[in-house]
């Protein structure tokens, strides 16, 4: 689903590189942990995969797509692939729940009966039915990952990037999003999960992938948070 | 539902930042009405002079017995010489029709229009008599002047449009004026609508960045701005356009009313079909321009 050869990133001429060199690969249908102290590189990672930003040297490849090579009227095709979900939510104010998913769809050019069928299946899967008409204000912070987490999977994307989806949650909200996760992750969808949240990996085990300083230090199936604490 | 969607998308922009859509419409509307004023002035520039091209006639005056010798050697026209020139004239592809006007004819008009001192000073064998022509194509005015300065027996061919120039360049020098500060206007404008769409990108730049990242296209991004800066410049079109009708039916109307006034003034005719357009069509380019100025900048995939 990912491949990552030799790839590098620095923000500017003398930076320090926030990757350098990395390799990876991620396959299809894999649940991946992205772990590292702050500013070794995750956010950066995932930006390269969505080509939000460009990799300054080797080759980034998702989805079998040179993304490096990818001209720039073929990144939405791109991003219609991936859905993604922020520690912040990045939810409109302005919108209600329903409004807020169906954006997605709509942007997309999806049919209105599309539209009207897709959104209460995905929020039933997400466990909101019957908030669709509140705004986001109105819901708890859990409650409002869950909706950017229905907004993510509406179009089913094969691949799924969240960035510290859990950074702003407490425990029990964490688990819950958690567990919604690990459940669209069944369904055949990549997940890559950047997080510093140690008891959710260590309890997970899943693959994980240890950034620092922009180098990949560890990779293990079925690993925990920290190696050497 | 994808157009729909960025028609709905774009009348949330306008209502959103309602003052700043007003600050455009009404800029517009100044400067399309400026421009679409220049137009008219122009327009009726060429009128004028179509009117005044079309009443002035070439003037032949004959050699009499009072006339300059270095003209007239041989002294007053002969006869046979008013016949040659009569046939000159008349034959002339230049020419549509010709007058004869006689010394008595002369002193006649003469006394309709001069003062009664001067009147009483001069007789009619002081008047030159003339041929008054009036030509197909009032623009070839030299070339039958040219012919005609040689000819025996005729005294002087006066260039009457030397009259005119002055007041022809006043003419065009205001239209210039009026365009020239309409395109003055126009940058501003254009400045202005690039502005706005910089500031609503920036208001909007949580939609946009979510519209990104779920794959909306670069033109579905953008387009909801350029609508907005569209329509709000094509509503200043509509009311400049209203306005200029306005002034060029009720007042300008009114001065063509009256009956010593007799050339033809610019009407609703040349509003719908010289200015509107122009209007419009500008209005619509300078948005166009401003969305591209501003957005290939700031709104990038
Ligand atoms: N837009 C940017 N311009 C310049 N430098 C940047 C930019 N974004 C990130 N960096 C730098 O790149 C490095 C990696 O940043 P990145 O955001 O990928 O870290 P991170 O692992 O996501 O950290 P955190 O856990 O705090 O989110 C850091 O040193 C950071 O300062
Ligand atoms: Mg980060």
């Amino acid at each position: 689903m990912i491949t990552f050869e030799h790839v590098s990133k620095a923000y500017g001429e003398g930076h320090r590189p926030a990757l350098a060199e990395v390799t990876l690969q991620i396959d299809k249908g894999e649940f991946v942990f992205l772990v590292g102290p702050s500013g070794s590189g995750k956010s950066t990672f995932l930006r390269l995969v969505l080509k939000e930003e460009k990799s300054t040297g080797g080759t980034v490849e998702v989805a079998g797509r040179d993304v490096g090579r990818l001209r720039s009227w073929k990144v939405p095709a791109l991003r219609r692939q991936i859905g993604v979900v922020f520690q912040d939510f990045r939810l409109l104010h302005d919108k209600t729940v329903f409004e807020n998913v169906a954006f997605a769809l709509q942007v997309l050019g999806k049919p209105r009966h599309v539209v009207a069928q897709t959104v209460p299946e995905v929020l039933a899967l997400v466990g909101l039915e019957g908030k669709e008409k509140r705004r986001p204000h109105e819901l708890s912070g859990g409650e409002q990952q869950r909706v950017a987490i229905a907004r993510a999977f509406v179009n089913r994307p094969a691949l799924l990037l969240a960035d510290e989806p859990t950074g702003n949650l407490d425990p029990t909200t964490s688990v819950g999003i958690m567990k919604l996760l690990d459940r669209i992750n069944r369904t055949g969808t990549t997940i890559v999960m950047a997080t510093h949240d140690d008891d959710m990996v260590d309890q997970m085990r899943k693959r994980v992938v240890e950034l620092r300083d922009g180098r990949v230090v560890r990779d293990e199936d079925r690993g925990v948070y920290g190696s050497n604490r | 539902m994808r157009l729909g969607f960025v028609v709905s998308e774009m009348f949330i922009g306008l209502r959103r930042n309602l003052s700043m859509t007003v600050s455009v419409v009404l800029v517009t509307m100044v400067s399309l009405f400026f421009f679409g004023a220049g137009l008219l002035v122009q327009q009726q520039v060429s009128i004028l002079k179509g009117d005044w091209y079309d009443r002035v006639q070439v003037s032949v005056f004959l050699c009499g017995e009072e006339s300059l010798a270095q003209n007239c050697p041989e002294g007053a026209v002969t006869a046979a010489q008013r016949d040659a020139i009569r046939t000159q004239l008349t034959t002339s592809p230049l020419v549509a029709q010709v007058f004869y006007e006689s010394q008595a004819d002369a002193y006649e008009n003469f006394r309709e229009t001069a003062d009664e001192s001067l009147v009483a000073n001069i007789t009619a064998d002081q008047l030159p008599e003339s041929f008054r022509v009036r030509l197909t194509d009032p623009e070839r005015y030299e070339e039958i002047r040219a012919q005609m300065l040689g000819v025996p027996g005729v005294e002087d061919v006066p260039d009457d449009r030397k009259v005119l120039g002055p007041l022809f360049s006043a003419l065009d020098a205001a239209t210039l004026v009026a365009l020239g500060l309409a395109a003055l206007m126009l940058v501003c404008t254009v400045l202005l609508v690039s502005t706005t769409i910089r500031l609503t990108a920036f208001s909007r730049r949580r939609e946009t960045s979510i519209m990104r990242l779920v794959g909306a296209s670069r033109l579905l991004i953008q387009l909801p701005f350029v609508l907005e800066g569209v329509v709000a410049t094509l509503l200043g079109a509509a009311l400049a356009s209203g306005a200029l009708w306005a002034l060029v039916e009720y007042g300008l109307g009114r001065v063509g009313d009256r009956p010593d006034f007799t050339t033809r003034l610019v009407g609703t005719q040349e509003v719908l079909t010289q200015a509107m357009p122009l209007m419009f069509a500008v209005g619509f380019l300078l948005a166009v321009v401003a969305s591209l100025i501003s957005l290939r900048r700031w709104l990038r995939i």
